[in-house]
C-alpha cells in the first residue's frame, strides 16, 4: 500500500468511527423532531425517522393544552433579564476586584470564592422561606434573584475579573488623565475592551436561566407562570402518563431555536463554556 | 452623568481633607461591588447560615412548630434511617459509573479532534450539542426512546434480534441508563477542556519521541498522558462534584425509582424538603451534601495550586 492509500484509509477510519460514536448524540434530536410530527398511535408503530403522516396539528394542540406561548415568553424574558442584570453586576464587581486597591479586597475574594463550592440544593430550603416571607412565591422574582446573586453570578464575576486583570492598563490611565471617573473608565474603556468576556458571560448566563429547573419547580405553581422546562415536563394525561406526541412537539419547539443559534455561533458558544470552565 | 459626578467628587475631595485618594478608591470600590455583595449576603450567605440552624431543628411543615433538637437529624440520617445509606450508595455508584466513562470518552474524542483537519469542527459541534440543550428536554427524549414496549431503542435492538429490557423500570438497568444518557449529555464539556490541554502541549515533544522510534501508543503513554495529568485531575474533581448535583435528569427520567434504585442525594433532599416537608431532616441532608462537595472542592484547589507551581 502506498503512503497516499494509507492516509486515505486512516481518514476513512477516522470519519467512520466518529460517525458511529456520533449516533447517540444526534439521533435523539432527529427522533424528537420526527416524533413531534407523528400521531399518538404512529409514535409506537413501526420505527421510522420520517413520519408517515405529518401531523402539523400537534404544534397547534401544544398551545391549546396549556398556555405554552405565555410559558415560552416567560422563559425568554426571564433569561433576558437575568442576563442583563448579571452582565452589569458581574462586570462592575469584577472590575473593582481586578483594578481597584481597597481595604478588604482579599477577604471579599475569599468570601465570594466560597460560593462556588455550594450547590443550589444546599441553600434552596432557606431560600424557600425567604421568598415566602418576601411574598415572592409563585412569582418570577426568585427565578431572577437566585441566578443573579447565587453561585452563578459569582462565577460570572470571577470570569469578568480574570479578563479585566489581563487587559493592558495604559488606556485606562489615559482615560483617567482625561478626567474620567472610575465609573466612566469602566463604562467607556474597560467594558468595550472586554467584549469577548461579556459575550461569554451572556451566553452561559442565558442558557443557565433558560435551562433552570429546580428553582421553577420549587417556586412556581401557576400554569401561566411556568417556564419552558416546567411546561415541557407537564404534558401528561389525567393519569400522569406522558402525552408523547405533544410533549415531543413542545420539546422540539423549545430546543430547535437554541440549536439553530448554536449551529450559527458554535465557535463562540463552545469558547464561552471553555472560559467558564467549571460547569456541570 | 459619570463625568458630572466625578467633578463634584473632585471638588469635594479638595474641600474634605480626610477623603484621601486611597480612602476614595476604597469607597468607590465598595460601591462597585456592593450590589453583588448585598445580594450575595441576602440570597446566599444568609440562607447558608440558616440551613445550619434548620438542620438542628425538628421541623415538619405539616405538623407545625420548630423545635431545637441538636444533632438528632444527623444521627437520624447517619445511624437510623436506612434510606440515607441507600441514597449515598446510589450517589457513589452514579459517580463511579459516570466519571470514568465521561472522562475516557472525553479524552478519546479530544485526541481524535484536537488537530485541525477537515471535519473537526463538524464533529466537535455534534459532540458538544447536548451540552447546550436543556437537561429537561434531553431527559424527556431519552425517556421516550428507552421505554420498554415500543421504545425506539428496543425497536432498533429487535431489528438485530436483541430483546431489550424495560430500561427505566428495572433498578439496575435504570441506573445504567441514567448514567449513560448523562454522559452523552455532558461529555462535550470535558472534551473541549481536554482539547484545550492537548493543544497547549508543544508539538516538538511528540516529534522528538517519534524520532526516537516510539509508536503512537508509546508517545501517548510516555509523553501526552503525563502532561495531561493536571487537567485530568481537575476534570475528575469537577465531574465528580457535578455528578453529586444531578437532579433534573433523574427527576424526569426515573423520579428516583424504580424501588428507589436511582434515588440520589440531590433528589432525596428535594423529596424530603418539598414533597414530605421534613425541613429539619432535609436541611441536615443538605449540610451533608455541602460537606461532600466542600471536601471535593478543597481537593481541587490543592490540585490547582500544585498544577500552577
Amino acid at each position: 500500500m502506498t503512503q497516499g492509500q494509507l492516509d486515505r484509509l486512516k481518514r476513512a477510519m477516522w470519519v467512520l468511527s466518529l460517525s458511529i460514536l456520533a449516533i447517540p448524540f444526534v439521533f435523539p434530536f432527529l427522533w424528537m423532531v420526527s416524533s413531534g410530527f407523528k400521531s399518538a398511535t404512529e409514535i409506537f408503530g413501526q420505527p421510522s425517522l420520517v413520519p408517515r403522516i405529518w401531523r402539523w396539528t400537534n404544534f397547534v394542540e401544544v398551545f391549546e393544552y396549556q398556555p405554552f406561548a405565555q410559558q415560552y415568553f416567560n422563559s425568554l424574558y426571564i433569561a433576558g433579564l437575568v442576563t442583563v442584570l448579571t452582565l452589569i453586576l458581574s462586570s462592575l464587581a469584577g472590575y473593582a476586584l481586578a483594578r481597584m486597591r481597597f481595604a478588604g479586597a482579599g477577604l471579599l475574594m475569599l468570601f465570594l470564592v466560597s460560593a462556588l463550592m455550594v450547590p443550589e440544593e444546599v441553600t434552596i430550603i432557606p431560600n424557600f422561606f425567604l421568598m415566602r416571607w418576601l411574598g415572592l412565591m409563585d412569582t418570577h422574582g426568585p427565578l431572577v434573584l437566585l441566578p443573579v446573586f447565587g453561585p452563578h453570578g459569582v462565577m460570572a464575576t470571577f470570569l469578568m475579573r480574570q479578563y479585566f486583570v489581563a487587559l493592558p492598563k495604559e488606556l485606562e490611565e489615559a482615560g483617567r488623565m482625561d478626567g474620567l471617573s472610575r465609573l466612566g473608565i469602566w463604562w467607556k474603556i474597560a467594558l468595550p475592551m472586554s467584549r469577548p468576556a461579556l459575550a461569554a458571560v451572556a451566553i452561559i448566563t442565558f442558557l443557565f436561566s433558560w435551562n433552570l429547573f429546580l428553582e421553577p419547580l420549587v417556586f412556581i405553581s401557576s400554569l401561566e407562570k411556568f417556564t419552558l422546562p416546567l411546561a415541557l415536563a407537564n404534558f401528561t394525561d389525567a393519569y400522569g402518563l406522558p402525552l408523547w406526541h405533544l410533549q415531543l412537539a413542545a420539546t422540539s419547539l423549545a430546543v430547535v431555536p437554541i440549536l439553530i443559534v448554536y449551529l450559527i455561533a458554535q465557535r463562540q458558544i463552545i469558547e464561552s463554556f471553555a472560559m467558564s470552565g467549571v460547569k456541570g | 452623568m459619570a463625568t458630572a459626578d466625578d467633578t463634584s467628587a473632585m471638588a469635594r475631595h479638595t474641600r474634605v481633607p480626610w477623603l484621601t485618594l486611597k480612602r476614595r478608591e476604597t469607597i468607590e470600590a465598595w460601591l462597585f461591588v456592593s450590589p453583588t455583595l448585598i445580594g450575595f449576603l441576602i440570597f446566599f450567605l444568609g440562607p447558608l447560615i440558616a440551613v445550619v440552624i434548620y438542620s438542628m431543628s425538628e421541623w415538619n411543615l405539616l405538623s407545625g412548630g420548630q423545635v431545637f433538637v441538636g444533632l438528632a437529624n444527623y444521627r437520624d440520617a447517619l445511624a437510623e434511617n436506612p434510606d440515607f445509606w441507600h441514597v449515598i450508595r446510589n450517589s457513589v455508584i452514579f459517580a463511579m459509573g459516570l466519571v470514568p466513562m465521561n472522562m475516557a470518552l472525553a479524552l478519546i474524542l479530544a485526541i481524535a479532534l484536537s488537530r485541525p483537519r477537515r471535519g473537526v469542527v463538524f464533529f466537535r459541534t455534534v459532540f458538544f450539542a447536548p451540552v447546550v440543550t436543556s437537561a429537561v428536554a434531553w431527559a424527556i427524549v431519552w425517556k421516550f426512546l428507552l421505554q420498554g414496549e415500543g421504545g425506539t431503542v428496543n425497536q432498533l435492538l429487535a431489528l438485530v434480534g436483541v430483546n431489550g429490557p424495560n430500561w427505566l423500570r428495572e433498578p439496575d438497568w435504570a441506573m445504567a441508563a441514567v448514567i449513560v444518557t448523562r454522559v452523552i449529555k455532558m461529555v462535550g464539556l470535558n472534551m473541549i477542556l481536554y482539547i484545550a490541554a492537548l493543544q497547549s502541549i508543544p508539538r516538538d515533544y511528540e516529534e522528538a519521541a517519534r524520532l526516537e522510534g516510539a509508536t503512537g501508543w508509546q508517545v501517548f503513554r510516555m509523553v501526552t498522558w503525563p502532561l495531561l495529568a493536571p487537567t485530568t485531575l481537575i476534570i475528575m474533581v469537577i465531574t465528580t462534584i457535578g455528578s453529586f448535583k444531578v437532579f433534573d435528569h433523574i427527576y424526569l427520567m426515573t423520579g428516583g425509582g424504580p424501588e428507589n434504585g436511582t434515588l440520589v442525594l440531590a433528589f432525596y433532599i428535594y423529596e424530603q424538603a418539598f414533597e414530605f416537608f421534613n425541613v429539619g431532616y432535609a436541611s441536615a441532608l443538605a449540610m451533608i451534601m455541602f460537606v461532600i462537595v466542600l471536601m471535593l472542592t478543597i481537593v481541587q484547589l490543592l490540585l490547582r495550586q500544585r498544577g500552577a507551581t
